[in-house]
Parts: C-alpha cells; structure tokens; sequence
C-alpha cells in the first residue's frame, strides 16, 4: 500500500481528504488524517459572534462527520515532520510513514507575542474574535459597552482574512448606532498597512467606505507594545494611541510543529511554488491553506480553489507526469459592511480587484466592488455552502481561476470618473 | 503594465511603481526609487537591509516580511523605522525591486 499523510483537518485538510478518497484507488492507497482538535470550527462565522449575530454552538461541529470513512482519521498532535524521511511523530509517539504528505495546519493568533497584549488586561479591557473563544468574550464586553474609543489593531501582515478588521468595525458601527450610543463610541482602525484599502482601484472606489461611516484609520501603525495600565498601544516610531477597548488581530503564525521541523519560515509558513503548492524543498510534500507561503490571502475561498486545483494535478503527478494546472491566485472575498448589506471582491495574483458582476458576466447577482443587499446575503449562504458542499469534497459550479468577464474595466467611464 | 525610465532604463513597473520583474533591478534604479520615497541617499546600513532582502527572495521576488527582514538581517525595528520612515516593508520591497508584500487588498 502507498501512503498519503495529511496534516490538520480544517478547511484545505478536510477537502483533500474528501477529494483524494474519491480520486484514488483505495485498493492501492491508504489515506491517514491527523489533527488534534475534535472540532471544525467554521472561522468565517466568527466575525458575527461579537455582536450576538451567530450561535456559537451553530459554528462549531464534529471534524469526524465531515471526513469520509475510508480514511483513517488520527485526534493526536502532530509533534514532528521529519521530511528526509518522510515520517511523521504523533504526541503519542506513533509514528506514520508516507509517500506523500500534505500539510494543512492552517496558522493561529499568537497573542504573547508582543508585549502587554496577552497579560492581566487580556480578556478585561484587551480583546481579539480570532478565535471561537475569543470572539465569545468579546460578545459579552460589547453588550455591555457605554461608549469611549475602540481601536482595532493587526499586529502583522499576513494574517488570516485581512478585510475582518474592517469589517469588525464597519459591523460595530451599525451595532451601536442601532443601539442609539453610536455618537459615544470612537472608531479606529491602526494598521500596518498604508490605508484601509491598498489596491489602487478598491482605495479609488470604497476606499472611503471607512470615512462615510466616520471610521478613523491609523496608518502604517506597526505596534511595538501594548501599555496595558495605561491603556494604550505604541508603535515603533513612538505613535501612541490609547483605548477604552482593544480589539487586535494578534500575530498570525503558522502551526509549531512547522517551525520545529525546520519546513517554516519566520512565521512558520511553509515555502512552496505559489501556481502549484508543492514544497519549494520536498517533492512528495504539498501545502494547502493558510500553511503555505503562498502570497495570497489566507482565506477559506484560497484554500478551496487550491485544494481542487491541487487535486486535478496530483492524479498526474503521482504517474510522473508535470503539475499542469497552475493557481493563478484567485481569492474572492464578501465583506460585510453593516446595516445588512456586503461588497464582494474577486482578484488573483496579477488583477487587482475591479467593480463588475459575479460569477455571471452582466448579471451576477453579486455586485463587484460595490455596496449591496445580495452581498450580505452570499456571505451568509457561503456557511450553508461551506458545511454541506466544500466539506464533502463536492465541487461547486465556480471556476477555480478567476475569470476577467464580468469585470468592468472601463469603470472609470461607466462611474464617470475622470 | 506601465513602463517607466528609472535611471536611464526603461522598465515595467504596475499601478504603485513596483517593479514587475525583479530582475530588471540594478543599484542605480534601487537609488532612484529611493528617492521616490522620499530617501535622498542609501547609506551602507540601507544597503545591508536592502541585500538582505534581494537575498531572501531568491527566485521566487517575494519581499520579506518585517520580521522577516528583522530576523534576517540583524538589524532591529527601531533602526528600520528610522532608515526607512513610515511602512519600512514595503518601502524595503519597492526598493529592492520585489513584489509589495503580501496580505494587503
Ligand atoms: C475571524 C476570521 C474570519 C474569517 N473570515 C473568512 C471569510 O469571510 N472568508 C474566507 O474565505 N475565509 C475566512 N477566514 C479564513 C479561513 O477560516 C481560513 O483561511 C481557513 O480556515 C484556512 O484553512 P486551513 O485548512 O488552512 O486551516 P484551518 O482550517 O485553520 O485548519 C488547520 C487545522 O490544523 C490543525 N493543526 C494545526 N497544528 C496541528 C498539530 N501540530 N497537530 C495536529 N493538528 C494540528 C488544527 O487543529 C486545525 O484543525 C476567516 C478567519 C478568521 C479567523
């Protein structure tokens, strides 16, 4: 029998799983999946649970329902990757071989990471909704909120779908002018980045989306501490901004077990080829998600579209023949925007994201780069999709390459601007 | 794509002024586009940070992340703030002729 490992059973290990069960001729292969929570939880869903819009039982369900029962499912940690030998050491000291291995670890908020974050105001006057539990104590801190500044801070690019931020704070906008105390609460967003909206077209077009909801964004903000006696955050270039409630977006790491076995870089990101997912290093090691080095946005949307691209090429590549199918980068994101309504983005590599209908050319029904209802709703139908398609490694009628119809680049005449 | 004339050779560069092809990149436009961010002249500790991060991108044009530049080059985040004001990554990237970093929209 051959062997296929796969680490980490979130979004890109659980779709593999799915996929290569149904690919493979099982009679020769066998398939192992190892992580060591016993919970999938659904990360995109964490964004309402702040302000008391999800369940947070409704995100949460068993990894075991989601994995086919062909395949040999592990609940251990995965302690070591020892890829010269291509072995893998479990917590508990079972120790697996393979011929291939992907790696699916996904990355985590690492809070200790920069001083006064992760202390005695943790949790009190310092929040984060990265993770479940996170965003669960946060629900309770915004009920019972009176008003004063609320900054939310990323630490460090890259990290796990980077418009979250925004929408945290487009989101708290309408929670507290629906609760009739929005003219006592100031709004700031302190990023690293040089704006909200960097790429030129989005900056152009809702690029002042921030402004209209009388959001103040704190540019090139890099954080270099956290005072949290004094409750305020300060940059390397000694900016000060003080809170009454932080809400960061700590650094974003990938798994330890990465680092540990030397496949990581200084975030523990694994190098791969970004068309191809296939280790930089090892040539029977791929990486999908947010494990991998890949400059694209670290979002479920990515990992999907990789994990099927990746897919369709590995049933070559194990007969010896080239990785033909290339990523191209494709990403589209909903972000919502408060009051019920979203904008959606659709981009790669090369094309910035442009205004446009999606997925029908001319149709939709969701609005590119524009403000409206059915974007709200898409974002929402993505959960039902996500459980009941994408987790059982069912395709979905959408192209895993973006696609250039539909987008509207003469927009500057269609929106009259010079 | 835009082209553009830096230092007396024609590249391509996209909507922000990156460099497209990391390997049109020469020291004299690493000059220019420093001046371009506002950087009248590259000291010897610029260069460091700057070679550095040419070095880690290898072949595959990928700028470093701050911490990467940081750990990698020895050289701390204060000192980077202070040769390369404001966003010193991508600042650095533009610089070294790389791709912006990763992780913006
Ligand atoms: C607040 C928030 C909002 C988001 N919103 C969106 C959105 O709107 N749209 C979107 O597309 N994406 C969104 N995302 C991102 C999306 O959830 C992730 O990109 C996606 O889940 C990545 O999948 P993955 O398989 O790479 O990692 P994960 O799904 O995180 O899975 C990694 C798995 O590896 C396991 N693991 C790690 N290390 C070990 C180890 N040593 N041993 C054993 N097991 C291990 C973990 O237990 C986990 O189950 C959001 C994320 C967050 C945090």
């Amino acid at each position: 029998m051959k062997k296929i490992v796969i680490l980490g059973a979130g979004t890109a290990g659980t779709m593999a799983a799915n996929h290569l069960t149904r690919l493979m001729d099982l009679d020769e292969w066998q398939i192992t999946i190892v992580d060591e929570d016993p919970i999938h939880y659904y990360q995109a869903g964490y964004i309402f649970v702040p302000f008391g819009k999800a369940n947070p039982n409704r995100l949460m369900k068993q990894k075991k329902n989601y994995l086919p029962s062909k395949v040999r499912a592990l609940q251990q940690k995965v302690e070591l990757i020892q890829p010269e030998n291509n072995k893998v050491i479990l917590a508990d000291k079972t120790i697996l071989d393979y011929d291939f291995l992907v790696i699916a670890t996904g990355c985590d908020i690492y809070p200790e990471e920069t001083p006064g974050l992760a202390e005695h105001e943790w949790g009190k006057s310092i929040h984060s909704f990265y993770t479940l539990k996170t965003a669960v104590a946060l629900e309770e801190k915004m009920r019972n909120f009176q008003g004063g500044r609320i900054v939310v801070n990323v630490v460090e690019n890259p990290i796990k779908c980077p418009v979250a931020p925004m929408e945290f704070l487009m989101l708290a906008d309408s929670y507290f002018t629906q609760k009739g105390i929005r003219d006592r609460v100031e709004l700031i967003y302190a990023t690293p980045n040089s704006g909200a909206f960097t790429k030129p077209v989005a900056s152009k077009l809702i690029g002042d989306m921030l402004d209209r909801k009388n959001i103040n964004v704190e540019a090139d903000f890099y954080i270099d501490r956290a005072d949290p006696d004094a409750k305020k955050i300060i940059s390397y270039d000694e900016r000060e901004l003080e809170y009454d409630l932080l809400v960061s977006v700590p650094l974003n790491k990938g798994s330890d077990v990465i680092g540990k076995s030397g496949l990581g870089d200084d975030l523990n990101y694994v190098a791969v080829n970004k068309s191809t997912f296939l280790s930089d290093n090892f040539d029977n090691i791929f990486v999908l998600g947010d494990a991998a080095n890949a400059p694209t946005s670290k979002a479920g949307a990515v990992a999907h579209y990789a994990t099927e691209m990746f897919v369709e090429n590995f049933k070559h590549y194990i007969e010896g023949k080239p990785l033909e199918e290339k990523f191209d980068g494709h990403t589209n994101c909903f972000i919502e925007s408060g009051y019920g309504k979203g904008v959606l983005l659709d981009f790669n590599y090369e094309q910035e994201p442009l205004p446009g209908r999606f997925p029908v050319p001319g149709i939709g029904p969701f609005a590119l780069l524009q403000e409206s209802r059915l974007n709200h709703i898409g974002k929402l139908s993505f959960e039902w999709m996500y459980w009941n398609i994408l987790m059982h490694g069912r395709k979905v009628p959408l192209a895993p390459t973006m696609s250039m119809a539909g987008k509207w680049t003469d927009w500057e005449k269609r929106f009259n601007i010079a | 794509m835009a082209t553009k004339v830096l230092a007396g050779v024609t590249v391509e560069v996209n909507e922000e002024g990156f460099l497209v092809n990391p390997a049109d990149w020469t020291k004299e436009i690493a000059a220019e586009l420093a001046k371009e961010e506002g950087i009248a002249e590259l000291t010897e500790a610029h260069w460091k940070v700057i070679d550095f991060s040419r070095q880690s991108a290898g072949t595959s044009g990928a700028a470093p992340t701050l911490r990467g530049i940081t750990s990698g080059s020895g050289v701390s985040t204060k000192e980077l703030f202070s040769l390369f004001p404001k966003g010193p990554a991508k600042k650095v990237a533009k610089i070294a002729g790389l791709g912006k970093p990763e992780g913006c929209v």
